[in-house]
């Protein structure tokens, strides 16, 4: 539970209770109920409409948010993951594979952060190491080699900080997966379903199309570790995050994103399957629009997007 | 608590700041890895590598243009203005004062910049990254830096090189900061399409969206000796992973040996080895020059013997 939430879940455990102590008496708390109910919800609007930044990242890291696997069984059929580098291994913290949307090919891949902690250790938190980025590369020219379009979905804390990542060359995979993000002559349109977590986001969002969901963010840093930077305390993670600007209106606002995907009330992790579908029309409109350029064109268009980001005349 | 921490950082790195900017009052400088005592001539004598311990210490890039092509070999490139501050941001100082402090000390526009010259019988543009700069850190400036520098070397059929030395991507310019990477690769990518060499000198330190964007995508890729170079930082990857660092982590040598680069090269010996380089790959013929052989011969010996006079003026 979120602490800018408690207020609403505690209506919410009353209207509960209520519902229960009606079942077995004669009791008529209909009227009650009902009022509890409206207050429960007009506070949901309220907290909702002005989330800060930091409440934001906090709902963007909410462990019941959708995370990939759901899309993918909500969005697609034939859904096969393909897995490993053919270099050194494979890494759950990245998935990928083949699968119809809407009754075309596409080749879906993302950051899996996964649900129980079991699972979660296993996907390592959505934090990759350089056979996850390896893996992507790989997929994205399989899928180039067919003409099949991308979809990423974008969740993670960041790259794995770790030895091995180090060793095995992080950076470089990093580096290799945008360049060919940049390269591909298909469409790639990618979402930022929750967490854009720096160099280890954009590795797999460089994009024809970058969308957002309402309540995720997109940020150079984290605002922990902004704070414990520039701050010197990373307890000024709120401040550092309001400073950032990683919110999906800022970054519609700095031409960073080219969509906001509007959330339920109350965010994604109160409405699962409507959320999904709402990411699901967006991505099948952008993959429409582009479908009428040739690929040269696309990878021209995708470049200049990306050369234009920081320019004087485009900020 | 940490009044002690805010109290005293700022004045130790002051005085750590104060001794590595170019010769001050103080005539002696401490190299940070030996911590012996060096007269500031004969570590200028030496390209500022440490007569005792082969340090190689952090140089900017005057002092580059001047070691690649001499005093007078060559031409700086007017780079571009960038929107200033469009986060409007904020920590315990002004963004905009943060800049405006770094200019002063360098006395520099922002943490790139560009020249243009002759390696050998070859032009060059070469882009080098100024670390006092606010720790090289790549907001829009460089991105703009770097698109520009790439596109002249493609605009001269120039060799590109690049001196990286860099903390990563700049906080204070948010997502627009972690778009540069993108956007860098695409500027390198034009020059390797265009058939031109990408060589990148990696410095010390490179690490970060830098080592994980155009830095790591080089043809060549060199590192002076004891360089530092990752992506994340070491004290990051203490901390998150509880892992102990290996001996010699993330130095330029320790990166040889797993591959990331291809050769660690002392300062005294970078600027031969350039010239080798290029002049390998953009004169794969060396046709005896019918015609003006003399000439040709005339020009080697001018550049021996500037060489040489040079030498004997440092010594």
């Amino acid at each position: 539970m979120l602490e800018f939430e408690k207020p609403i879940i505690e209506l919410e455990g009353k209207v509960k209770e209520l519902r229960r102590l009606m079942q077995g008496s004669e009791l008529d708390l209909g009227d009650e109920i009902a009022r509890l109910e409206a207050r429960a919800a007009r506070l949901l609007a309220q907290t909702y409409s002005r989330l800060n930044a930091w409440q934001k990242t906090q709902v963007a890291r909410h462990p019941d948010r959708p995370h990939f696997s759901d899309y993918v069984r909500v969005l697609l059929t034939d859904f096969t993951p393909l897995a490993g580098d053919r270099s050194f291994g494979e890494d759950p913290a990245i998935i990928g594979g083949l699968g119809r949307f809407r009754g075309r090919s596409v080749l879906i891949m993302g950051h899996e952060k996964g649900r129980e902690t079991e699972d979660r250790v296993r996907h390592n938190f959505g934090m990759a190491r350089p056979e996850g980025y390896r893996k992507a590369v790989r997929l994205m020219r399989l899928a180039e080699r067919f003409r099949i379009p991308v979809i990423t979905l974008v969740d993670t804390p960041g790259a794995h900080p770790g030895v091995g990542a180090e060793e095995r060359g992080q950076a470089e995979a990093i580096a290799r997966s945008i360049a060919t993000c940049l390269d591909l002559r298909v469409p790639i349109v990618s979402c930022i379903i929750g967490e854009g977590g720096s160099g280890g986001a954009i590795a797999i969002a460089a994009a024809d199309r970058v969308s957002m969901l309402e309540h995720s963010v997109y940020s150079v840093i984290s605002p922990e570790g902004c704070a414990a930077i520039l701050w010197r305390d990373a307890e000024k993670a709120p401040e550092a995050a309001e400073a950032l600007r990683l919110t999906a209106k800022d970054l519609l606002e700095l031409g960073i994103v080219d969509e906001v995907i509007p959330e339920p009330l109350g965010g994604a992790h109160r409405g699962r399957q409507t959320t999904i579908e709402r990411v699901g029309e967006v991505l099948a409109r952008q993959l429409e629009q582009l479908a009428t350029f040739d690929g040269e064109e696309l990878r021209r268009r995708r470049r200049h997007k990306y050369l234009q980001m920081g320019r004087l005349a485009a900020v | 608590m940490n009044w002690l921490t805010n109290y005293v950082r700022p004045k130790i790195r002051a005085l750590v700041e104060r001794r590595t900017t170019s010769v001050p009052e103080n005539l002696w400088h401490q190299c940070p890895a030996c911590e012996r005592m060096i007269f500031h001539r004969d570590l200028d004598a030496n390209r500022r590598v440490c007569p005792h311990c082969d340090h190689h210490l952090r140089v900017g890039p005057e002092f580059r243009f001047r070691e690649l092509f001499g005093e007078d070999g060559f031409e700086r490139l007017t780079l571009p203005q960038v929107p200033v501050d469009p986060l409007k941001f904020r920590d315990s100082k002004r963004y905009t004062d943060r800049l405006r402090e770094a200019q002063q000390k360098t006395g520099a526009q922002d943490a790139l910049q560009v020249a243009i010259g002759r390696l050998g019988e070859v032009p060059a543009v070469v882009a080098v990254m100024d670390f006092a700069f606010m720790g090289g850190s790549m907001g829009s400036a460089v991105g703009e830096g770097l698109v520009t520098a790439a596109r002249e070397a493609v605009r001269r059929k120039a060799a590109f090189v690049v001196f990286t030395a860099s903390g990563g991507a700049r906080m204070q310019e948010g997502m627009l900061s972690l778009a540069q990477m993108a956007r860098t690769i695409v500027a390198v990518t034009e020059v390797k399409e265009a058939g031109l060499p990408y060589i990148v000198v990696l410095t010390d330190p490179t690490t970060g969206g830098v080592t994980a964007s155009f830095a790591m995508l080089g043809d060549i890729h060199i590192a002076e000796p004891g360089a530092v170079i990752g992506f994340a930082g070491a004290r990051v990857i203490e901390q998150t992973i509880r892992e102990r660092l290996p001996p010699g982590f993330q130095r330029a040598e320790y990166l040889l040996e797993h591959g990331m680069i291809d050769m660690v090269v002392h300062r005294f010996q970078l600027r031969d080895t350039l010239v080798r380089l290029v002049d390998l790959l953009m004169r794969p013929v060396q046709t005896a020059t019918v015609g003006a052989p003399e000439e040709e011969l005339a020009e080697e010996e001018a550049g021996a013997i500037e060489l040489a006079l040079r030498e004997a003026a440092d010594d």
